[in-house]
Order: structure tokens, then sequence, then C-alpha cells
């Protein structure tokens, strides 16, 4: 079967539904909020429309500031903690027989499809003082008393990465499983142990696709938001949780709308510079 | 008239032209082989026979009727894939009786021819079996199967046997013939083995650059060639320079042969002579004087290579003829007169 | 590298992944209402709690039937696009392949507040219906990348071959193309239903205040204290999620739908 080009209009049918639905109900409401981003609040409904810049305005506070920083920060840590944890599991991973990856594969993504809610609930039960592993470590005789870990920062970095990681490794694995075994098998035979053969073999061979996945992983835990409100202090919170805060509590949705156009500007930079890392590896 | 009628059928794609004015006409019940190397338009050629190609001009009767435009699944064809394109959600017997089912042909029928073909195929109780159970012959007979399961009017072959082992393909080739011929089905296979279109054609097609070079029966084909591609193409020949002399004798590389009488008007070109109508003798007596460079013994035969004015020839002999000779030693060449073939330039 | 040092790996990295759903596991079948780990008796009583008490009960089926119904709109709507890409050559039709999957990988909380502004501004913020069509919105993103793999795996000379064989577009499709296609169906619809059961923020924002699916109702009972419920829920969440996933690796080919090449080693 030759893919020929539409012919006659009827060629066109299968595009129609799919393509008006993307249309009113992806494209119009992404244009809405932009529209939305220049409106004016109307503290008694939700907005009046006008044309002023005063949303944007908001953000070039010190509080705004801090607060993408912020955000910036923590999505920059967690990404760089998935991957490196990642890039080694998922390496091992794609060399084990194809049972024991399905076995991981299924694992990964029923923690990966967890609700947020469920893993801030999750976490801060494990973080919690009455349930704690701090009893663990009572128990194991390494700490006189339980506390409690959370809310704090360290609760926030590891409850994102957990939720990342399996992200992380899906988002490597499609490189990693073809990844040639022969590559490595060479640098054996050259005299690299297995640990060097990875680090000097692997790792740069990888690259390019290293890169790419931490730019991902980023964006990804950019988009975390009920995280930070359940495991961290105000402090903690990013972006997304103030963008949810105006638009829902705040009832502001102009500014709410500007931030998350600005939100969606910071993401497109990044995908852009993930395509080009990956163009630029696929000529390498 | 009846039989498969191509006219000044030319395929273009994009500025790249696949098949460039092709005329062929393939007389009911014949067995005809497209042969050529990949790219010479031939697999564009019998898509465009099957409707999966829509010629860029020309076209294309069967049996008197114009079919150029006519969609493939209006063709009543029976096509073999060169990946075979067995249905892998479907059994043995429900890919034979898919083009049944497609037109509504009763179950108990379909189920009927569905045991005709699989016992034609000698693959008798295999029908409830899935496809990827198969062996690599049995999926070709099964694909086999399936186009003829309506009797087409066409049964088109895109080189079916490529996938197997030499020894299963030579055997697939009788068989196909054999079937061919007890059925009296007009068929056109695509290859690129010249063995296999001798073996099975009645024409065999040879292909080039998107252009029929020549149309003949296998042993014109061979004995025959049109030009210096085919005589190339077809088994291994030796293609030499010849000019005419003031006597009209043919002059090959300072040596006159005997015997061999150039068409009028032509004073130069390129005689082909297969290996086998190449002779050893003595040097001196009128023969072209070379020496030996390599001698291969295949066992069944025995080629010797000599090198004669800056040019190699093979001779092929049986081994009960092998000739008495060692590399480096000195021989005569004749080409027997009869054998030699003046191409066209 | 050393099996050992490997072994060890993959259990701290397992434990890593396992250790909350341990605890909150644990949690789930205390006796009392109390959140303790290790448990102070046992009782599934809890999990009991989530079909009895009209709250969760209600909140459980609201979440089912949103997945089941966005699940299958989001089919609905990757399906002829996948199909007309396959199909047809038309490169201009990509951007609609572009705008199923930005979707998914912008920051949830943007799509979320698009849908938000969009449903405020027609008129339509709260009702159910607004839920059903933003997470199949949302989601479309799954089943678009499995079906446009189920396509690219499909062999065209099979769509050739039914074709000789005197099947026309339509028949093609149906007794050629959705044969082969439907294991990726099954699991495009499995990847929507099981992430749409678990989306938070989507659903808050379009219909939070009207409607409590089970992560809102989860949320909102977070903030007002403590039940065991919550822990049986997401216990119950998790096995829901492995067991169709566990499903589809049975009857798929999981690393293939992943991103691995081939079904054979």
């Amino acid at each position: 079967m030759r893919r020929e080009p539409p012919q006659k209009l009827a060629d066109y049918g299968p595009l129609v539904f799919p393509a008006g639905m993307l249309i009113v109900f992806f494209v119009v409401p992404f244009a809405t909020m932009i529209a939305v981003s220049f409106f004016r609040r109307d503290p008694a409904g939700f907005y009046t429309p006008d044309f002023v810049f005063d949303n944007y305005a908001r953000f070039l506070s010190l509080f705004f500031g801090k607060v993408l920083g912020f955000s910036l920060f923590l999505a920059i840590a967690v990404a760089i903690c998935c991957v490196v944890l990642a890039v080694p599991f998922t390496y091992l991973l794609a060399r084990t027989r194809r049972k024991t990856q399905v076995l991981w594969l299924v694992a990964l993504l029923s923690v990966l499809s967890l609700s947020e809610v469920i893993i801030g609930f999750a976490w801060s039960t494990l973080f919690s003082r009455t349930a704690g592993i701090t009893n663990l470590f009572v128990a194991l005789g390494l700490m006189s008393e339980a506390v409690a870990l959370n809310p704090s920062f360290g609760a926030v970095l590891t409850a994102m990465v957990y939720q990342a990681l399996p992200y992380t490794v899906l988002v490597l694995y499609p490189a990693l499983v073809r990844l040639d075994p022969t590559l490595t098998e060479a640098a054996r035979t050259l005299g690299a142990s297995p640990l060097r053969a990875f680090f000097t073999v692997v790792v740069p061979a990888l690259r390019n696709t290293i890169l790419a996945t931490l730019i991902m992983v980023f964006i990804f835990a950019l988009g975390s938001y009920l995280l930070p409100q359940i495991l961290g202090r105000p402090q903690h919170w990013t972006l997304s949780v103030l963008i949810t805060d105006q638009a829902i509590y705040q009832s502001n949705m102009p500014f709410a709308a500007a931030m998350a156009v600005f939100l969606v500007l910071v993401t497109l930079a990044l995908v852009a510079l993930t395509v080009y890392a990956g163009r630029k590896g696929e000529a390498a | 008239m009846p039989g498969l009628t191509l006219e000044n059928v030319t395929k273009q794609f994009g500025s790249f032209t696949a098949v460039d004015k092709v005329d062929l006409s393939v007389p009911h019940g014949t067995f005809v082989c497209l042969l050529g190397p990949s790219g010479c338009g031939k697999t564009t050629l019998m898509r465009m026979i099957a409707g999966l190609d829509l010629p860029t001009s020309g076209g294309i009767r069967l049996d008197g009727a114009d079919i150029t435009q006519v969609p493939t699944h209006k063709r009543d064809l029976g096509m073999v894939f060169q990946s075979l394109a067995l249905f892998p959600h479907l059994t043995v017997g429900e890919n034979i009786a898919y083009s049944l089912r497609i037109r509504g042909i009763g179950k108990e029928e379909q189920r009927k021819r569905v045991d005709e073909l699989l016992s034609m195929i000698h693959l008798q109780g295999f029908g409830d079996r899935p496809v990827g159970k198969l062996s690599g012959g049995q999926r070709q007979r099964v694909a086999i199967a399936r186009a003829l399961a309506i009797s087409p009017r066409l049964f088109l072959l895109d080189e079916p046997l490529s996938a197997l082992d030499a020894k299963l393909r030579e055997a697939m080739q009788v068989e196909l013939r054999q079937l061919q011929q007890q059925l009296g089905i007009t068929t056109i296979v695509v290859t690129h083995d010249q063995r296999e279109a001798m073996t099975m054609a009645d024409t065999v097609v040879v292909m080039n650059g998107g252009r029929i070079r020549q149309a003949a029966p296998p042993v014109d084909i061979y004995r025959r060639p049109a030009d210096a591609f085919v005589a190339d193409f077809i088994g291994s020949t030796n293609l030499v320079d010849f000019t005419v002399d003031s006597a009209g004798r043919v002059v090959v590389l300072g040596t006159t042969v005997e015997g061999l009488a150039a068409p009028t008007g032509v004073a130069s070109g390129v005689l082909s002579v297969r290996p086998e109508d190449l002779e050893l003798t003595a040097p001196g007596n009128g023969a072209l004087a070379g020496v030996v460079t390599f001698l291969r013994d295949l066992g069944g035969t025995v080629e010797t290579f000599v090198e004669v004015g800056g040019r190699q020839l093979v001779a092929v002999s049986m081994p009960h003829a092998r000739p008495d000779v060692t590399v480096g030693q000195p021989v005569g060449v004749r080409l027997r007169p009869e054998a030699c073939v003046v191409l066209k330039s | 590298m050393n099996t050992f040092l490997q072994r060890c790996y993959f259990a701290l990295f397992g434990l890593f992944l396992a250790m909350p759903l341990i605890v909150v596991a644990g949690v789930s079948v205390n006796e009392k209402q109390t959140l303790a780990f290790p448990p102070q008796g046992f009782s599934l009583s809890w999990y009991g709690e989530i079909f009895a008490n009209p709250e969760w009960r209600s909140a459980l089926i609201a979440s089912l039937t949103l997945a089941a119904l966005s699940a299958a709109l989001a089919l609905i709507i990757a399906l002829p696009l996948a199909w007309f890409l396959w199909r047809r050559h038309a490169p201009w039709a990509n951007v609609f392949q572009l705008l199923g999957i930005a979707p998914f990988t912008l920051p949830p909380v943007i799509t979320a507040l698009g849908f938000l502004t969009f449903w405020a501004t027609t008129g339509f913020y709260g009702q159910p219906a607004t839920a059903v069509i933003s997470h199949a919105i949302f989601f479309v993103t799954l089943p678009l990348v499995t079906l446009s793999l189920g396509f690219s795996s499909i062999d065209r000379s099979l769509v050739e071959a039914a074709a000789t064989m005197g099947a026309d577009d339509r028949t093609v499709f149906r007794t050629v193309v959705l044969p082969l296609i439907r294991p990726y169906l099954v699991s495009g619809y499995a990847f929507a239903f099981v992430l749409s059961l678990n989306e938070y923020i989507v659903a808050y924002m379009t219909v939070g205040f009207t409607l409590e699916t089970l992560p809102i109702k989860i949320f909102n009972a977070l903030r007002y204290g403590y039940t065991p419920t919550m822990a049986s829920v997401t216990i119950l969440f998790v096995v829901v999620a492995a067991t169709i996933f566990g499903l589809v690796a049975r009857f798929g080919d999981l690393p293939k739908l992943l991103g691995a090449m081939s079904s054979r080693e």
C-alpha cells in the first residue's frame, strides 16, 4: 500500500472528528487562556475582558521571582537525582531477561500512574511521626524516639523523585534497550572493566539521550502541584501550586492564566532545546 | 484479444521514470517472467498490472477491456507478494478462504474449495493451523493457494521464492510451472534470478532502466540476446569488439574469424560468445593467440581464463573434455562462428 | 556487572518504589481509626468502607465512570487520526498528531487551567460532561501513541494483498487492519483508563466543586483530617493499576509498546 495524498473530499472524512475535537477542546481553550491572561480580574465573577499587561507585570516582584527560582531549582534537582538513579538501573534492566523486564515495567507503570494525591498521602504517612519510617529506626535502635520528617524540603524532593523516577526509566528505556550490546562487549575485549565500560562507552554513547531525558524530567517535575503542598512549607510552593491557588482559591483567573502562559513559554523553550539536542544526537 | 496487453505504459515518480513506454502482450494461458536487476522497473510494472500503482500514461487491457483505472479489488487477481503477506491473525484455512469470504461465498462452499486447494499444495489437514507455525516452504504454498482460490484472471507473483533457500527454491520453481500448466492460467512472475526465469517461463521479459530490452522464449534470450545488456545479464558471456575488414570478414582482436559474416552495412560492433562456445586449441592456425591466466575447476564444469590481446576470455568445458593446459601456457582460442551473436550497439 | 551488586541495586530501587506503598498497606489494615505503622490489630474493614460508605462509594463510581467514558472518547478521537496519518500521505496533518500529544506533554496545571477558563467562558463550568471531554483530550496522547505504533507495525503489503483478493478500503479496514490493531486499541484504552482514574488537577479544575472523584475525595479527606479509608483506596488503586498493566503485558507486548524494537529476543 502506497500512502497517497487524499484525492477526494471523502478521504478527509476520518480527520473531521479528531481534528474538530482537538481544535474545539484544546486549541480554543488554550487560546481562551491566553486571552484571559490579558483580562482584568472581576471580584464579583471570573473576569472582565480587557487588554492589560498588569497580570504579567505582577511577576516582576521579589516574591514571584523567588517562587519561579525555587520551582526551577526544585525541578532541576529532581531531574538530576532521577537521571543519576535511573540511567544505571535502566541500562541493567534492558539487559535482563524479557520476563524480568516485563515485571519491572508493570511495576513502574503502576507507580507512574498513581495519583499525585496518593503519592503525597503515602509519603506523608511514611514521613509521619506515628506511622513513619522513624519508627523503624527506633525499633532498630538507631533513634531514640520517632519524629515527623515533614513538612520539609527533603520530603518534597524525595516524593517528587519518587513520582518522576518511573517516568525517567520509561523515557530512557527505548534508547537503552536498543543500545548495541556489542559496544560494551568490544570495550570488554579491549580490557575495560564492566564499570569502566559503562562510563567510557555507554554514557558517552547516550549523552544526547541523557540530556533529552533531563529536560523531559525537568518539565515533568515542573508540573508537580500537590506534593509541595502536602509535604512542604509555603516557601516550598512551586509555580504550579500558585497557579492552582490563584485560579481556584483567589479566583484570580487572569493572573493564573498569565502565570500559566509564562510556564508554557518556559516549557516550550525547553522542548525546543530537547528537539535540538535530539537532532544533534542523530547527526552525530 | 484474450490475454493482457500493455500499451505505452509509463510510470514516473517525481522526475524519476521507473517504467518507460512499455509495450507488452501476454497471450492467455502463458507464463511470463519479468527479469532484471533491482531498480529496473519490473516490480513497478507488476504493481501497475495489479492496480496497486496507476500508470502516469499508457493503457492496460485485460481480455480486451481497458482496466487501466479499475481499482485493484475489482480486477479479480491472484497475487503472491515478496513478503507473502499472509494475514497473521487468520489461520491457514481462513487465509486461503479470504477472497471467497470477501465475495460472500457460502461457508460450505468455502470449506470445500479450501480443502481442494490444501490438497493441491499437499497441505491437507493444515487448515486450522496459525500461519506463524508454518515453515518457509509451507507459507509459500499457502500464499500460492490463497492467490488461486477464486481462479483469478491473472496470477501475479512478485519475487515469490526469494525467501527460500536454494534447494527449496529450485523445487518450488518446478512445482509452480507444473501447477500453472495444469491450470492454464495467465501468469506473470517478477524475479531477478535468471535461472528461475529460464526454468518457468514461456516468455522471458528482460528489463533495464525502465524499458524492455528483450521479450522472447528462454532459449532465444540465451542464444540470441538482443543487446549487450541481455547477453551479459543472462548467464555469462564473452563480449568482444569486432571490426569488419574490406572483404566483409569479421575481425576480432586482430584475428579473422572464419565462417562468420557481419550483417551488411555494419562496420564494427560487439560480439557475444558464450563460454561453452569457445574452443581451446594449439596456438596458431587462425586461432586467437592467448595465455592461460587461471583455472577454475567446479567439479561439474571447468572454466579456463585466457588473456587475449589484453582481454580476459572465459571458456567452459565439461570435465571429460578438460583442456590439458596449465596457468601461463600459450593457447589458441577459436570462436564457433555459428554461436557468435552480433549485437546492436 | 557484578551480579550481586546488580541484585542489591535492583532491590534498593524496588524498595524505594515499594516502601510508601508497604507503609500505606500496613496503615490500611489498622483496626482502629489511627495512623499507625506497624498496624495495631488487623482488619479489612477499611476496604469494606470504600463500598459501604456512600461518600466513598459515589466517589468510586464517579471515578470509574469518568475513566471509562473519557478513555473511550480518547480512543474514538485517536483511532481515525492515527489511521489517517498511517493511510494517507499528508504531512500537514501531522499538526494534529502534535496537538494530540501536546496536552499530555505540557505541565498538567496548564492544560487544566485552559479547560477551566474555557468551560467558565462557555458557561458549562461544573457539568460532569466537561470532565469527560477534558480527560479525553488530556489523555488522547496515550491511545494516539499506542495506535501509531500499532499501525506502523502493520506490514503494508497485507493491505495490498487484501486488495488484490477483492477487498475494498472499508473491507480491508474491517477484516485486516482492525483485527491487527486490536491489542493496541486495548492497551491505549487501558493506559488512558488508569491515568484518568488517578488524575486530580484537571478533574479538580473542571468539576472539583460539583463532583468528587476518588483523587479529589482523598485530597479533601487529607485536608480535613485522616481516615484509614484513604489508605485502603490507595492500595485498591495500586492493585487496579498493576492488574490492568499486568493484563496488557500478558496479552500484549509491553516492552514493544514502551519502545523496545522487536517482540523476539
